[in-house]
Protein backbone atom coordinates (compact mmCIF):
# COMPACT_ATOMS: atom_id res chain seq x y z
CA UNK A 1 0.00 0.00 0.00
CA UNK A 2 3.05 2.39 0.88
CA UNK A 3 4.51 1.82 -2.77
CA UNK A 4 2.10 2.88 -4.54
CA UNK A 5 1.15 5.92 -2.56
CA UNK A 6 4.72 7.05 -2.79
CA UNK A 7 4.91 6.51 -6.43
CA UNK A 8 1.65 8.47 -6.97
CA UNK A 9 3.06 10.94 -4.70
CA UNK A 10 6.72 10.93 -7.06
CA UNK A 11 4.57 11.37 -10.48
CA UNK A 12 2.15 13.91 -8.87
CA UNK A 13 5.27 16.13 -8.06
CA UNK A 14 6.78 15.59 -11.15
CA UNK A 15 3.67 16.98 -12.96
CA UNK A 16 3.07 19.75 -10.71
CA UNK A 17 6.72 20.77 -11.33
CA UNK A 18 6.48 21.05 -14.75
CA UNK A 19 3.32 22.91 -14.51
CA UNK A 20 4.87 25.43 -12.60
CA UNK A 21 7.89 25.48 -15.15
CA UNK A 22 5.45 26.06 -17.67
CA UNK A 23 3.90 28.66 -16.13
CA UNK A 24 7.28 30.91 -16.03
CA UNK A 25 8.04 30.60 -19.30
CA UNK A 26 4.86 32.05 -20.23
CA UNK A 27 5.59 35.30 -19.09
CA UNK A 28 9.04 35.29 -20.69
CA UNK A 29 8.46 35.65 -23.98
CA UNK A 30 5.70 37.14 -24.87
CA UNK A 31 4.44 37.68 -28.43
CA UNK A 32 4.70 33.72 -29.04
CA UNK A 33 1.65 31.65 -28.60
CA UNK A 34 1.93 29.11 -26.36
CA UNK A 35 2.67 26.29 -28.68
CA UNK A 36 5.98 27.34 -29.98
CA UNK A 37 6.75 28.26 -26.40
CA UNK A 38 5.99 24.50 -25.11
CA UNK A 39 7.82 23.46 -27.82
CA UNK A 40 10.71 25.63 -27.10
CA UNK A 41 10.62 24.12 -23.50
CA UNK A 42 10.32 20.90 -24.03
CA UNK A 43 13.58 21.51 -26.29
CA UNK A 44 15.33 23.36 -24.04
CA UNK A 45 14.69 20.43 -21.56
CA UNK A 46 16.18 17.51 -23.55
CA UNK A 47 18.94 19.67 -23.89
CA UNK A 48 21.70 19.82 -21.46
CA UNK A 49 22.34 22.60 -19.59
CA UNK A 50 24.96 24.21 -17.68
CA UNK A 51 22.82 25.53 -14.70
CA UNK A 52 21.69 23.45 -12.53
CA UNK A 53 17.83 24.97 -12.25
CA UNK A 54 15.33 23.77 -9.35
CA UNK A 55 12.85 26.49 -10.31
CA UNK A 56 12.76 29.93 -11.84
CA UNK A 57 9.88 32.63 -10.37
CA UNK A 58 9.59 35.68 -12.36
CA UNK A 59 8.81 39.24 -10.85
CA UNK A 60 6.27 42.09 -11.41
CA UNK A 61 8.42 43.31 -14.25
CA UNK A 62 8.53 40.33 -16.18
CA UNK A 63 12.20 39.68 -15.22
CA UNK A 64 12.86 35.63 -14.93
CA UNK A 65 15.09 34.41 -11.17
CA UNK A 66 16.36 31.11 -11.35
CA UNK A 67 17.16 29.33 -8.62
CA UNK A 68 19.50 26.54 -8.86
CA UNK A 69 23.44 26.25 -9.23
CA UNK A 70 25.68 27.87 -11.30
CA UNK A 71 27.85 25.04 -12.81
CA UNK A 72 31.75 25.44 -13.87
CA UNK A 73 32.43 26.11 -17.65
CA UNK A 74 35.78 24.51 -18.92
CA UNK A 75 36.41 25.45 -22.61
CA UNK A 76 39.50 24.57 -24.36
CA UNK A 77 40.39 27.67 -26.45
CA UNK A 78 44.35 28.16 -27.37
CA UNK A 79 44.57 27.59 -23.61
CA UNK A 80 42.36 26.38 -21.28
CA UNK A 81 39.55 28.53 -19.53
CA UNK A 82 37.53 28.05 -16.43
CA UNK A 83 34.54 30.18 -15.11
CA UNK A 84 31.73 30.03 -13.51
CA UNK A 85 28.49 29.98 -15.62
CA UNK A 86 27.01 32.32 -13.57
CA UNK A 87 28.45 34.94 -15.78
CA UNK A 88 26.21 34.37 -18.73
CA UNK A 89 23.20 34.76 -16.34
CA UNK A 90 21.18 32.54 -18.28
CA UNK A 91 22.20 34.08 -21.64
CA UNK A 92 21.12 37.30 -21.15
CA UNK A 93 24.83 38.57 -21.00
CA UNK A 94 28.17 38.08 -22.76
CA UNK A 95 31.14 36.16 -21.10
CA UNK A 96 34.65 38.15 -20.84
CA UNK A 97 37.57 35.80 -20.27
CA UNK A 98 40.86 36.70 -20.47
CA UNK A 99 39.66 38.83 -23.19
CA UNK A 100 37.76 36.43 -24.90
CA UNK A 101 34.31 36.86 -25.62
CA UNK A 102 31.52 33.48 -25.18
CA UNK A 103 28.06 33.93 -25.12
CA UNK A 104 25.09 31.39 -24.57
CA UNK A 105 22.74 30.30 -27.46
CA UNK A 106 19.75 27.48 -26.69
CA UNK A 107 22.91 25.75 -24.18
CA UNK A 108 25.66 26.02 -26.28
CA UNK A 109 28.43 28.22 -25.71
CA UNK A 110 29.95 30.68 -28.92
CA UNK A 111 32.88 32.75 -29.19
CA UNK A 112 31.74 36.36 -29.88
CA UNK A 113 32.80 39.99 -29.44
CA UNK A 114 32.46 42.50 -27.04
CA UNK A 115 28.72 43.13 -27.96
CA UNK A 116 27.52 39.30 -28.61
CA UNK A 117 26.70 39.55 -32.16
CA UNK A 118 25.98 36.38 -33.16
CA UNK A 119 25.97 35.63 -37.37
CA UNK A 120 22.93 33.58 -38.55
CA UNK A 121 23.35 31.09 -41.39
CA UNK A 122 20.56 31.05 -43.80
CA UNK A 123 18.55 28.14 -42.23
CA UNK A 124 18.71 30.40 -38.76
CA UNK A 125 21.86 28.29 -37.18
CA UNK A 126 24.90 30.25 -35.55
CA UNK A 127 27.71 30.71 -37.94
CA UNK A 128 30.12 31.34 -35.07
CA UNK A 129 32.99 29.68 -33.67
CA UNK A 130 32.06 26.96 -30.81
CA UNK A 131 35.38 26.51 -28.53
CA UNK A 132 35.69 22.77 -27.27
CA UNK A 133 33.42 23.06 -24.45
CA UNK A 134 34.39 20.60 -21.20
CA UNK A 135 32.07 22.13 -18.87
CA UNK A 136 30.76 20.34 -15.60
CA UNK A 137 26.98 20.60 -17.01
CA UNK A 138 23.65 19.55 -15.56
CA UNK A 139 24.56 15.93 -17.55
CA UNK A 140 28.00 15.57 -15.85
CA UNK A 141 26.47 16.85 -12.58
CA UNK A 142 24.12 13.78 -12.62
CA UNK A 143 26.54 11.25 -14.06
CA UNK A 144 28.86 12.43 -10.95
CA UNK A 145 26.05 11.97 -8.45
CA UNK A 146 24.64 8.82 -10.11
CA UNK A 147 28.02 7.27 -9.78
CA UNK A 148 28.45 8.36 -6.09
CA UNK A 149 25.14 6.86 -5.12
CA UNK A 150 25.99 3.46 -7.05
CA UNK A 151 29.34 3.37 -5.03
CA UNK A 152 27.77 4.10 -2.08
CA UNK A 153 24.49 1.61 -2.35
CA UNK A 154 27.35 -1.61 -3.43
CA UNK A 155 29.70 -0.86 -1.72
CA UNK A 156 27.67 -1.01 1.95
CA UNK A 157 25.80 -3.66 -0.16
CA UNK A 158 29.27 -5.69 -0.61
CA UNK A 159 30.45 -4.88 2.95
CA UNK A 160 26.77 -5.83 4.59
CA UNK A 161 28.09 -9.01 3.44
CA UNK A 162 31.47 -9.65 4.66
CA UNK A 163 29.48 -8.49 8.25
CA UNK A 164 26.62 -10.22 8.01
CA UNK A 165 27.71 -13.66 6.78
CA UNK A 166 26.79 -13.39 3.20
CA UNK A 167 23.28 -12.54 4.06
CA UNK A 168 22.35 -9.33 2.44
CA UNK A 169 20.11 -6.68 4.69
CA UNK A 170 18.06 -3.55 3.80
CA UNK A 171 18.18 -2.18 0.53
CA UNK A 172 20.72 -4.72 -0.57
CA UNK A 173 17.54 -7.60 -0.45
CA UNK A 174 16.14 -5.69 -3.05
CA UNK A 175 19.35 -4.93 -5.31
CA UNK A 176 20.67 -8.66 -4.68
CA UNK A 177 18.59 -10.20 -6.88
CA UNK A 178 18.64 -7.86 -9.68
CA UNK A 179 22.21 -8.31 -9.53
CA UNK A 180 21.66 -12.46 -9.74
CA UNK A 181 19.43 -11.79 -12.56
CA UNK A 182 22.11 -9.74 -14.49
CA UNK A 183 24.35 -12.58 -13.65
CA UNK A 184 22.13 -16.13 -14.57
CA UNK A 185 19.77 -14.60 -17.20
CA UNK A 186 21.89 -12.42 -18.86
CA UNK A 187 25.88 -12.80 -18.55
CA UNK A 188 25.59 -16.91 -18.14
CA UNK A 189 22.83 -17.13 -20.50
CA UNK A 190 24.53 -15.25 -23.48
CA UNK A 191 28.64 -15.16 -22.77
CA UNK A 192 28.68 -18.83 -21.11
CA UNK A 193 29.38 -20.46 -18.08
CA UNK A 194 33.45 -19.95 -18.77
CA UNK A 195 33.87 -16.37 -19.82
CA UNK A 196 30.71 -14.27 -17.94
CA UNK A 197 33.07 -13.18 -15.11
CA UNK A 198 35.26 -10.81 -16.49
CA UNK A 199 32.26 -9.24 -18.06
CA UNK A 200 30.22 -9.06 -15.34
CA UNK A 201 31.64 -5.79 -13.77
CA UNK A 202 31.05 -3.93 -16.74
CA UNK A 203 27.42 -5.24 -17.59
CA UNK A 204 26.44 -4.72 -13.63
CA UNK A 205 27.77 -0.97 -14.12
CA UNK A 206 26.03 0.01 -17.33
CA UNK A 207 23.04 -1.81 -16.18
CA UNK A 208 23.11 0.19 -13.07
CA UNK A 209 23.86 3.47 -14.27
CA UNK A 210 21.36 3.49 -16.99
CA UNK A 211 18.64 2.35 -14.55
CA UNK A 212 19.44 4.91 -12.20
CA UNK A 213 19.85 7.92 -14.93
CA UNK A 214 16.72 7.28 -16.49
CA UNK A 215 14.99 7.38 -13.33
CA UNK A 216 16.29 10.36 -12.28
CA UNK A 217 15.26 11.84 -15.71
CA UNK A 218 11.60 10.96 -14.66
CA UNK A 219 11.89 12.98 -11.05
CA UNK A 220 11.47 16.98 -10.74
CA UNK A 221 15.03 17.50 -11.65
CA UNK A 222 14.23 16.87 -14.98
CA UNK A 223 17.23 16.01 -16.03
CA UNK A 224 17.97 13.74 -19.37
CA UNK A 225 21.26 12.23 -19.46
CA UNK A 226 20.88 9.02 -21.19
CA UNK A 227 18.56 10.48 -23.42
CA UNK A 228 21.52 12.83 -24.87
CA UNK A 229 23.28 11.29 -27.72
CA UNK A 230 26.70 11.86 -26.43
CA UNK A 231 25.98 10.03 -23.27
CA UNK A 232 24.63 6.80 -25.31
CA UNK A 233 27.67 7.44 -27.99
CA UNK A 234 30.36 6.93 -24.93
CA UNK A 235 28.01 3.85 -23.58
CA UNK A 236 28.05 2.06 -26.72
CA UNK A 237 31.59 3.13 -28.00
CA UNK A 238 32.42 1.23 -24.65
CA UNK A 239 30.44 -1.72 -25.44
CA UNK A 240 32.26 -1.86 -29.32
CA UNK A 241 35.67 -1.13 -27.18
CA UNK A 242 35.38 -4.42 -25.22
CA UNK A 243 33.78 -5.84 -27.85
CA UNK A 244 36.74 -6.20 -30.29
CA UNK A 245 39.11 -5.92 -27.92
CA UNK A 246 38.17 -9.11 -26.29
CA UNK A 247 37.47 -10.93 -29.57
CA UNK A 248 38.81 -14.64 -30.14
CA UNK A 249 40.28 -15.78 -33.22
CA UNK A 250 36.91 -17.25 -34.37
CA UNK A 251 35.39 -14.42 -33.53
CA UNK A 252 37.52 -12.44 -36.24
CA UNK A 253 38.06 -15.82 -38.30
CA UNK A 254 33.80 -15.46 -38.25
CA UNK A 255 34.31 -11.53 -39.58
CA UNK A 256 36.95 -12.39 -42.01
CA UNK A 257 36.42 -15.64 -42.79
CA UNK A 258 32.53 -16.50 -42.17
CA UNK A 259 32.42 -19.69 -44.66
CA UNK A 260 35.48 -21.50 -43.07
CA UNK A 261 36.30 -24.43 -44.86
CA UNK A 262 32.67 -25.22 -46.21
CA UNK A 263 33.83 -24.13 -49.97
CA UNK A 264 36.70 -24.32 -51.93
CA UNK A 265 38.70 -20.59 -52.34
CA UNK A 266 37.61 -19.89 -55.67
CA UNK A 267 34.49 -19.88 -54.64
CA UNK A 268 34.95 -17.77 -51.84
CA UNK A 269 36.03 -14.83 -53.76
CA UNK A 270 33.03 -13.65 -55.33
CA UNK A 271 31.03 -14.19 -52.14
CA UNK A 272 33.34 -12.19 -49.76
CA UNK A 273 33.45 -9.34 -51.71
CA UNK A 274 30.11 -8.61 -50.79
CA UNK A 275 30.16 -10.59 -47.58
CA UNK A 276 33.00 -9.40 -45.84
CA UNK A 277 32.35 -5.42 -46.04
CA UNK A 278 28.87 -6.57 -44.58
CA UNK A 279 30.38 -8.17 -41.81
CA UNK A 280 33.06 -5.76 -40.78
CA UNK A 281 30.00 -3.05 -41.59
CA UNK A 282 28.00 -5.51 -38.32
CA UNK A 283 30.70 -4.31 -36.29
CA UNK A 284 29.94 -0.97 -35.61
CA UNK A 285 26.33 -1.11 -36.66
CA UNK A 286 25.55 -3.52 -33.66
CA UNK A 287 27.03 -0.62 -30.97
CA UNK A 288 25.32 2.34 -33.00
CA UNK A 289 21.76 0.42 -32.63
CA UNK A 290 22.88 0.43 -29.29
CA UNK A 291 22.95 4.22 -28.92
CA UNK A 292 20.16 5.16 -30.91
CA UNK A 293 18.07 2.71 -29.23
CA UNK A 294 18.91 3.84 -25.90
CA UNK A 295 18.83 7.67 -26.73
CA UNK A 296 15.42 7.33 -29.05
CA UNK A 297 13.54 5.94 -26.64
CA UNK A 298 14.45 7.91 -23.60
CA UNK A 299 13.90 11.28 -26.04
CA UNK A 300 10.80 9.85 -27.10
CA UNK A 301 9.82 9.63 -23.61
CA UNK A 302 10.49 12.70 -22.43
CA UNK A 303 8.92 14.52 -25.53
CA UNK A 304 5.62 12.51 -25.37
CA UNK A 305 5.40 13.07 -21.23
CA UNK A 306 6.09 16.93 -21.80
CA UNK A 307 3.99 17.31 -24.96
CA UNK A 308 1.18 15.69 -22.57
CA UNK A 309 1.76 17.84 -19.43
CA UNK A 310 1.70 21.00 -22.27
CA UNK A 311 -1.35 20.20 -23.25
CA UNK A 312 -2.96 21.08 -19.90
CA UNK A 313 -2.33 24.47 -20.55
CA UNK A 314 -3.27 24.40 -24.35
CA UNK A 315 -6.45 23.34 -23.74
CA UNK A 316 -7.54 25.04 -20.11
CA UNK A 317 -10.49 23.32 -19.99
CA UNK A 318 -12.86 20.93 -17.21
CA UNK A 319 -12.57 17.92 -20.01
CA UNK A 320 -8.90 18.84 -21.59
CA UNK A 321 -7.00 19.15 -18.13
CA UNK A 322 -7.69 16.15 -16.58
CA UNK A 323 -7.97 14.52 -19.85
CA UNK A 324 -4.17 15.26 -20.12
CA UNK A 325 -3.56 14.96 -16.67
CA UNK A 326 -4.83 11.33 -16.86
CA UNK A 327 -2.83 10.55 -20.06
CA UNK A 328 0.59 12.22 -18.73
CA UNK A 329 0.28 9.88 -15.45
CA UNK A 330 -0.83 6.95 -17.76
CA UNK A 331 2.73 7.42 -19.69
CA UNK A 332 4.61 8.40 -16.75
CA UNK A 333 3.94 4.97 -15.23
CA UNK A 334 5.05 3.57 -18.54
CA UNK A 335 8.15 5.35 -18.71
CA UNK A 336 8.94 4.18 -15.43
CA UNK A 337 8.47 0.53 -16.79
CA UNK A 338 10.55 1.84 -20.39
CA UNK A 339 13.44 3.02 -17.86
CA UNK A 340 14.00 -0.52 -16.56
CA UNK A 341 13.02 -2.25 -19.80
CA UNK A 342 15.70 -0.02 -21.64
CA UNK A 343 18.72 -0.52 -18.92
CA UNK A 344 17.72 -4.04 -19.72
CA UNK A 345 18.30 -4.15 -23.34
CA UNK A 346 21.18 -2.45 -23.36
CA UNK A 347 22.97 -4.79 -20.76
CA UNK A 348 21.32 -7.72 -22.30
CA UNK A 349 22.31 -6.96 -26.22
CA UNK A 350 25.95 -5.94 -24.49
CA UNK A 351 26.44 -9.47 -23.36
CA UNK A 352 25.00 -10.48 -26.48
CA UNK A 353 27.69 -8.87 -28.20
CA UNK A 354 30.20 -9.98 -25.68
CA UNK A 355 28.70 -13.55 -26.05
CA UNK A 356 29.42 -12.92 -29.89
CA UNK A 357 33.08 -12.04 -29.19
CA UNK A 358 33.96 -14.54 -26.82
CA UNK A 359 32.83 -17.72 -28.46
CA UNK A 360 35.47 -20.27 -29.41
CA UNK A 361 34.68 -22.77 -31.61
CA UNK A 362 35.63 -26.88 -30.58
CA UNK A 363 38.21 -27.37 -33.31
CA UNK A 364 36.72 -29.25 -36.52
CA UNK A 365 32.93 -29.16 -34.78
CA UNK A 366 31.40 -27.60 -37.56
CA UNK A 367 32.90 -29.84 -40.46
CA UNK A 368 31.58 -33.10 -37.84
CA UNK A 369 27.93 -31.76 -38.32
CA UNK A 370 28.59 -31.08 -41.95
CA UNK A 371 29.99 -34.95 -42.56
CA UNK A 372 26.79 -36.00 -40.27
CA UNK A 373 24.34 -34.06 -42.81
CA UNK A 374 26.00 -35.49 -45.49
CA UNK A 375 25.58 -39.07 -44.74
CA UNK B 1 20.24 13.35 -38.50
CA UNK B 2 21.65 16.60 -38.26
CA UNK B 3 20.24 17.79 -35.31
CA UNK B 4 21.87 14.94 -33.88
CA UNK B 5 25.39 15.61 -35.30
CA UNK B 6 24.65 19.49 -33.54
CA UNK B 7 23.40 17.80 -30.43
CA UNK B 8 26.15 16.10 -30.22
CA UNK B 9 28.54 17.77 -27.32
CA UNK B 10 32.01 16.59 -27.40
CA UNK B 11 32.76 17.51 -23.40
CA UNK B 12 29.69 15.64 -22.52
CA UNK B 13 31.42 12.62 -24.06
CA UNK B 14 34.87 13.04 -22.68
CA UNK B 15 33.14 13.00 -18.95
CA UNK B 16 31.21 10.49 -19.83
CA UNK B 17 34.20 8.42 -21.15
CA UNK B 18 36.11 9.34 -17.99
CA UNK B 19 33.27 8.85 -15.07
CA UNK B 20 32.12 5.81 -16.80
CA UNK B 21 35.19 4.27 -16.83
CA UNK B 22 36.47 5.97 -13.53
CA UNK B 23 32.98 4.07 -11.57
CA UNK B 24 33.28 0.53 -13.59
CA UNK B 25 36.90 0.47 -11.78
CA UNK B 26 36.05 1.87 -8.40
CA UNK B 27 32.78 -0.41 -8.57
CA UNK B 28 34.85 -3.21 -9.35
CA UNK B 29 37.01 -3.27 -6.64
CA UNK B 30 34.92 -1.96 -3.97
CA UNK B 31 31.22 -3.63 -4.99
CA UNK B 32 31.22 -6.47 -7.73
CA UNK B 33 34.13 -8.50 -7.13
CA UNK B 34 33.33 -8.82 -3.22
CA UNK B 35 29.58 -8.87 -4.13
CA UNK B 36 29.85 -11.62 -6.71
CA UNK B 37 32.53 -13.33 -4.62
CA UNK B 38 30.17 -13.20 -1.41
CA UNK B 39 27.43 -14.82 -3.75
CA UNK B 40 29.51 -17.43 -4.78
CA UNK B 41 30.65 -18.75 -1.42
CA UNK B 42 26.90 -18.08 -0.18
CA UNK B 43 25.88 -20.57 -3.12
CA UNK B 44 28.68 -23.13 -2.56
CA UNK B 45 27.90 -23.34 0.76
CA UNK B 46 24.23 -23.92 0.12
CA UNK B 47 25.46 -26.58 -2.44
CA UNK B 48 27.71 -28.25 0.15
CA UNK B 49 25.04 -27.96 3.04
CA UNK B 50 22.34 -29.75 0.39
CA UNK B 51 24.83 -32.74 -0.60
CA UNK B 52 25.78 -32.64 3.23
CA UNK B 53 22.61 -33.40 4.13
CA UNK B 54 21.79 -35.63 1.58
CA UNK B 55 24.67 -38.07 2.62
CA UNK B 56 23.91 -37.98 6.05
CA UNK B 57 20.17 -39.14 5.04
CA UNK B 58 21.49 -41.79 3.51
CA UNK B 59 23.99 -42.88 6.54
CA UNK B 60 21.14 -42.74 8.37
CA UNK B 61 18.92 -44.73 6.11
CA UNK B 62 22.04 -47.21 6.13
CA UNK B 63 21.98 -47.48 9.92
CA UNK B 64 18.74 -48.19 9.82
CA UNK B 65 18.88 -51.01 7.25
CA UNK B 66 22.21 -52.43 9.10
CA UNK B 67 20.33 -52.30 12.83
CA UNK B 68 17.26 -53.94 11.20
CA UNK B 69 19.92 -56.77 9.64
CA UNK B 70 21.77 -57.35 12.62
CA UNK B 71 18.17 -57.51 14.55
CA UNK B 72 16.87 -59.92 11.61
CA UNK B 73 20.13 -62.29 12.24
CA UNK B 74 19.90 -62.10 15.88
CA UNK B 75 16.35 -63.20 15.77
CA UNK B 76 17.57 -66.12 13.42
CA UNK B 77 20.03 -66.89 15.54
CA UNK B 78 18.22 -67.37 18.77
CA UNK B 79 15.63 -69.69 16.40
CA UNK B 80 18.51 -71.88 15.17
CA UNK B 81 19.56 -71.89 18.74
CA UNK B 82 16.45 -72.79 19.83
CA UNK B 83 15.25 -75.38 17.68
CA UNK B 84 19.16 -77.01 17.69
CA UNK B 85 18.27 -77.15 21.88
CA UNK B 86 14.92 -78.97 21.31
CA UNK B 87 16.73 -81.53 18.47
CA UNK B 88 19.40 -82.04 21.72
CA UNK B 89 16.87 -82.33 24.36
CA UNK B 90 14.92 -85.07 21.85
CA UNK B 91 17.90 -86.67 21.10
CA UNK B 92 18.57 -87.14 24.44
CA UNK B 93 15.55 -88.32 25.59
CA UNK B 94 15.20 -90.57 22.70
CA UNK B 95 19.07 -91.96 23.16
CA UNK B 96 18.97 -92.44 26.96
CA UNK B 97 15.56 -94.27 26.35
CA UNK B 98 17.01 -96.91 23.98
CA UNK B 99 20.11 -97.08 25.99
CA UNK B 100 17.95 -97.96 29.37
CA UNK B 101 16.22 -100.66 27.06
CA UNK B 102 18.47 -102.19 25.67
CA UNK B 103 20.21 -102.22 29.15
CA UNK B 104 17.11 -103.43 30.17
CA UNK B 105 16.70 -106.32 27.58
CA UNK B 106 20.10 -107.26 28.58
CA UNK B 107 19.76 -107.78 32.18
CA UNK B 108 16.35 -109.71 31.79
CA UNK B 109 18.34 -111.65 29.04
CA UNK B 110 20.94 -112.77 31.81
CA UNK B 111 18.41 -112.47 34.25
CA UNK B 112 16.80 -114.95 32.61
CA UNK B 113 19.84 -116.82 31.37
CA UNK B 114 20.91 -117.03 35.43
CA UNK B 115 17.51 -118.35 36.35
CA UNK B 116 17.73 -120.84 33.30
CA UNK B 117 20.98 -121.90 34.53
CA UNK B 118 20.33 -122.20 38.54
CA UNK B 119 16.75 -123.96 37.24
CA UNK B 120 19.33 -126.53 35.27
CA UNK B 121 21.57 -126.64 37.99
CA UNK B 122 18.62 -127.00 40.33
CA UNK B 123 17.25 -129.90 38.34
CA UNK B 124 20.38 -131.77 37.59
CA UNK B 125 20.82 -131.72 41.40
CA UNK B 126 17.56 -133.30 42.28
CA UNK B 127 17.95 -135.90 39.51
CA UNK B 128 21.18 -136.77 40.91
CA UNK B 129 19.55 -136.63 44.86
CA UNK B 130 16.65 -138.66 43.25
CA UNK B 131 18.98 -140.86 41.15
CA UNK B 132 21.13 -141.38 44.68
CA UNK B 133 18.19 -141.69 46.57
CA UNK B 134 16.26 -144.13 43.94
CA UNK B 135 19.31 -146.06 43.76
CA UNK B 136 19.89 -146.33 47.86
CA UNK B 137 15.89 -146.73 48.01
CA UNK B 138 16.05 -149.75 45.08
CA UNK B 139 19.36 -150.72 46.66
CA UNK B 140 17.52 -151.63 50.27
CA UNK B 141 14.24 -152.48 48.37
CA UNK B 142 16.38 -154.85 46.21
CA UNK B 143 18.37 -156.36 49.23
CA UNK B 144 15.16 -156.45 51.44
CA UNK B 145 13.03 -158.31 48.61
CA UNK B 146 16.28 -160.31 47.26
CA UNK B 147 16.50 -161.77 50.69
CA UNK B 148 13.81 -164.66 50.24
CA UNK B 149 12.84 -165.99 46.42
CA UNK B 150 9.18 -165.50 46.80
CA UNK B 151 9.71 -161.75 46.94
CA UNK B 152 12.32 -162.03 44.03
CA UNK B 153 9.76 -163.63 41.66
CA UNK B 154 7.03 -161.24 42.88
CA UNK B 155 9.53 -158.67 41.61
CA UNK B 156 10.43 -160.59 38.63
CA UNK B 157 6.50 -160.57 37.81
CA UNK B 158 5.65 -156.86 38.45
CA UNK B 159 8.50 -155.59 36.64
CA UNK B 160 7.34 -157.51 33.87
CA UNK B 161 3.68 -156.03 34.76
CA UNK B 162 5.29 -152.67 34.21
CA UNK B 163 7.01 -153.06 31.34
CA UNK B 164 3.61 -154.87 29.80
CA UNK B 165 1.94 -151.41 30.63
CA UNK B 166 4.50 -149.06 29.08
Amino acid sequence: MRKPFLLKFLLAAILLFGNSSFANEKEVEKGKDKKTEIKEFIEHHLQDSHYFNFYGTTDEHGKVHHVGLPLPVILWDNGLKVFSSSKFHHGEEVAEVDGNHYVLYHSKIYKTDAEGTISYDGEHHPTNVRPLDFSITKSVVMMIVTGLLLLWLFSSLAKSYAKNNSIPTGMGRFFEPIVLYIRDDIAIANIGEKKYKRYMPFLLTVFFFIWFLNMFGLTPLGVNVTGNIAVTTALALLVFIITNLTGTKDYWKHVFDPLGDGMPWYGKIIIYIILVPIEILGLFIKPFALLIRLYANMTAGHVVLMSLVGLIFIFKSWVGGPLSFGLSFAISLIEVLVALLQAYIFTMLAALYFGFASEEHDPGHEFDDDAELAH
Amino acid sequence: MEKLVNDFSFGLFFWQIILFVLLLLLLRKFAWKPILNAVNDREEGIKDALAAAENAKKEMQNVTADSEKLLKEARAEREALLKEAREIKDKMISDSKEQAKVEGDKMIKQAQAAIESEKKAAVADIKNQVAELSVDIAEKIIKEQLSNKDKQLKLVDDMLGDIKLN
